[in-house]
This record gives C-alpha cells, structure tokens and sequence, in this order.
C-alpha cells in the first residue's frame, strides 16, 4: 500500500513537471512564430516601400510629356504621400490598423492603376525606354505585393489557429499573445493596376 | 476481452492510416506534382522532343552543379485559372527551386499557345536572383527578346534554349558551388517530451505490474495508443518534403540531385502571346 502512494506521488510529479515544461516550450514557440509573423510583416512594408520609391521617378517620366494629365500626376502624389504616412508596428496588427493600412495602399493602388491607363493614350510615352523599364518594375513590385501579402497571411493564419487552439490558449492568454490581423481581398476599385504590354 | 483488444487495435490502426494519408491529401491540388526522379526541364505539355529535353536538361544540371543555381523549365497545358505569375511563383515555392538560403532559383513557366487560347509564359527569380536579374530585365532581354520572337514561330526549344544562355551569363558570377553548405536537416528535437514520456510509462507500468497481481484489468491500451499516435504525429513533421536538401555540392554524375528548397517573392516578368 505503502509503495502504491509513493508511485501515484511520483506519477504526479512527473506530470507537474512534464506540464510545466510543455507550458515553458508552447510559449517559447508562440515567441517564434509570433516573431515570424513580424518578419512576414516587414517583408509586406519593404515592398510597399519600394513601390513608393518608384514613383517620384515616374513621376518625372511622365512629366516631360508636357500634355500628361495634371489631375492624374497629382492624384497619385498625393495618393503616395498618405500611404507613406501610415505605417504599422509589427505588435500591434490589429484589424483597425490593418484596415487603415490597406485604404491608404489602395488608394495608393487605385491612383497608379488610372495612371497607367491614361499613359495608354500617349504612344511616344509608351515607346520610352525608361518608362517601360519603370513599367516593368511596377508590375513587378505588384506580384512582390501579392506574393507576401500571401505569405503574410499564411505566417499569421498558422499563428491564429496555433494560439486559438486547446490547450496552447491557455498559455496564450497566460503571456498575452493576441490575435493577428489579416489582409482582406480588395474590393473592384482597390485592385492592382493591372499592366497591359 | 479480447474483442475489446482487437477492437482498440482497428482503431490505432486506422487512426495511423489517416495519420499517413493526410499529407498525402494535402499535396493534391491543381499544380503539378514534382516528378521523381527530379528533373529541371519538366514538359507536361508534349511540345519538345525528346532530344530538345536531354539537351536542356543536361546543359541546366551542369549549370546547377558548377553554381549551386538552379534554372527549372515547366510547359504546363493549363494555369488552372490562376494568373500566370501567381502560378510560377507557387509552383516555383512548392517544388522549392533554388538552395535554400541562397534561393538562387528561376523557373521559365510556359502555357503554349493551343488554337485561340494564348500563350503564356512567366520567368520567375528567387530572392537570392533578384539583383543580378532585375525584372525589366527578365521583361526586355528574357522575355522580349528571346522567349516571345521563338515562341511565336511555334519554336518553343529555341526560346528556351537561348534564354537559359542568356541567364546561364546573368547568373553565372553570383553563387559557386562551393559556398553551397548542405543545408542542416533541422529536424525539431523531440527528445525532451519523449523521455518524460518514457518515465511516465515505466511508472505506469510498474504500477501497472503491482495492480494487475491484485488482479485489476489490464488497461494498458489507452496509453498505448497515445503513445503510438505522439510517434506518428512526430514523424509526419519530420518527414515534410520542404525540408528537402538538394545534392547542388556533389559532383558525381550527370544526373539532378534534387531540389533546395529555394524561395521565390514575386519578382521576374511575363508575358504572352
């Protein structure tokens, strides 16, 4: 009888320990992966960057056709100077934020697309080296959006389901690890100009 | 009793089965499944012979064995509704072409032209490739000016052909071979869980051993199974293909070592006719 109490101690202390470390190792790992989706994060702003920073030289392309469409030049500028002013701390992705990030990026978005639509009606502009080249890396800079916008979400899909789920929430609760935003589908008018060569 | 056994042991049988199947499942989708023994010239489509096949495939493996860089050609019959670089990016990530690490994968997607369907093609740059082939690059001197001009003559080898020599030269100064460092199977180490997991069992069944003298049923199933289940769920995470390593180091024979385990971000250019 003696000896049954002592096993029934040590099987519960085993289970203690084992419990704790399982706690200590599901938080370590929400740490990772809570870190992944930052870096995931980072990645979708270097290409919005690099997006932004491709404008001022189209700008100027476009500019030198004296008969460019002021309005849309403007639009775009100023499209350009919101997008830049909202950024998004990696901690907080909240839905609010994220939807304040995706309205002014596609806005951003909406203001290029009319641009390059307007460009189809100047064939000396469309024949320019540079502007095909800047052409080229827009549309490029479009599928980069797509691309990590996509592995944005799957980072965040996979560290929404890991913390959301039994028994990890609780340890989620305990340390505070909070559910991320996603990027929602853009509605008809936000979508990524699509180039047409 | 003994049906009882049986019965448990039907369950962690199939519970097993369903286990193993699931990945298997998964990878089932539109995109076409990465042929074994892998190859960089892939034609789903039947549009080059035989001969034009061996000739790529031999000049791209060489290419792959002295850089580490790995340049893969996929002719498909259908995007499946997808947009041809949405497609070639996806493609490119599931089949991880490229070194892991350095992603120095390009992947030339082709959708040929059949009757009034257009033609499609997308060059798809890793990472790692970005620089040395920027994407009005890939658009002017890839696409434009060798891919398209072949293509559209219904020359889908020398499109092909040339463009590869055209980024064989782009390439060919980025990565050697020997910077290439097999990249460590970082297999997720179990051990710690395991081994308490072991000591809890040995309680148990020493426990179980007293108990049984006094005649208490035999229920050692239940843990069984549990354990059985944590060993299989163990492996099916170590076994994922993306943690494929490829042979880019070795210098043996002609033939493909594998994939890397490249990534791709969306750069590169298409086009279409």
């Amino acid at each position: 009888m003696k000896r049954t109490g002592l096993i029934v101690l040590i099987v519960i202390a085993v289970l203690i320990f084992w419990g704790f470390s399982w706690g200590v190792s599901t938080g370590n790992k929400m740490v990772t992966m809570d870190e992944g989706v930052s870096a995931s994060w980072s990645q979708v702003e270097n290409v919005y960057q690099r997006r932004s920073d491709l404008i001022p030289n189209l700008v100027n392309t476009v500019k030198g056709y004296a008969d460019f469409e002021k309005s849309t030049l403007t639009a775009v500028i100023e499209a350009r100077a919101k997008a830049t002013q909202i950024t998004v701390d990696p901690t907080k992705l909240t839905p609010a934020s994220m939807q304040q990030f995706q309205q002014a990026q596609g806005g951003l978005s909406s203001a290029l697309g009319r641009l390059m639509v307007v460009a189809e009606k100047y064939p000396d502009l469309k024949a320019n080296e540079g502007f095909l080249n800047l052409q080229a890396q827009l549309e490029g800079t479009e599928n980069r959006i797509t691309v990590e916008r996509q592995k944005f979400n799957e980072t965040a899909r996979t560290y929404n389901t890991y913390i959301r789920q039994f028994p990890q929430m609780f340890i989620a609760s305990m340390r505070n690890f909070e559910k991320k935003a996603y990027f929602e589908a853009e509605k008809g008018a936000d979508k990524a100009p699509k180039v047409q060569f | 009793m003994k049906n009882y056994k049986s019965a448990l042991r039907a369950i962690v049988f199939l519970t097993a089965l369903i286990l193993l199947l699931i990945p298997g499942l998964k990878a089932q989708s539109e995109f076409p499944v990465r042929p074994e023994p892998q190859r960089l010239v892939n034609d789903f489509a039947g549009v080059l012979s035989g001969e034009q096949q061996a000739v790529l495939e031999n000049k791209l493996v060489g290419f792959n064995q002295k850089t580490s860089t790995q340049i893969a050609i996929v002719i498909v019959k259908s995007l499946s509704g997808y947009d041809k670089a949405d497609f070639a990016v996806k493609l490119s990530e599931k089949w991880g072409i490229g070194q892991k690490g350095k992603n120095n994968g390009i992947l030339i997607l082709v959708k040929p032209k059949v009757g009034q369907e257009r033609g499609e093609v997308f060059v798809a740059v890793g990472y790692g490739l970005e620089a040395v082939v920027p994407d009005a690059v890939a658009r002017q001197s890839i696409v434009g000016a060798e891919l398209l001009p072949a293509f559209k003559q219904n020359d889908y080898y020398t499109g092909l052909d040339r463009s590869t020599d055209v980024l064989m030269s782009l390439t060919a100064g980025e990565y050697t071979a020997d910077q290439y460092v097999n990249a460590v199977h970082k297999r997720k180490s179990k051990s710690s869980g395991f081994v308490i997991m072991l000591i809890v069992l040995a309680v148990i069944f020493l426990a179980q051993r007293r108990s049984s003298a006094y005649g208490i049923g035999s229920g050692q199933g239940f843990l069984g199974t549990l354990l059985l289940m944590d060993l299989l769920g163990g492996n099916r995470g170590g076994g994922s293909w993306n943690d494929f390593s490829g042979g880019g180091g070795s210098s043996g024979g002609e033939s493909f070592g594998g994939f890397g385990g490249g990534s791709f971000g969306g750069g590169g250019a298409g086009g279409s006719w």
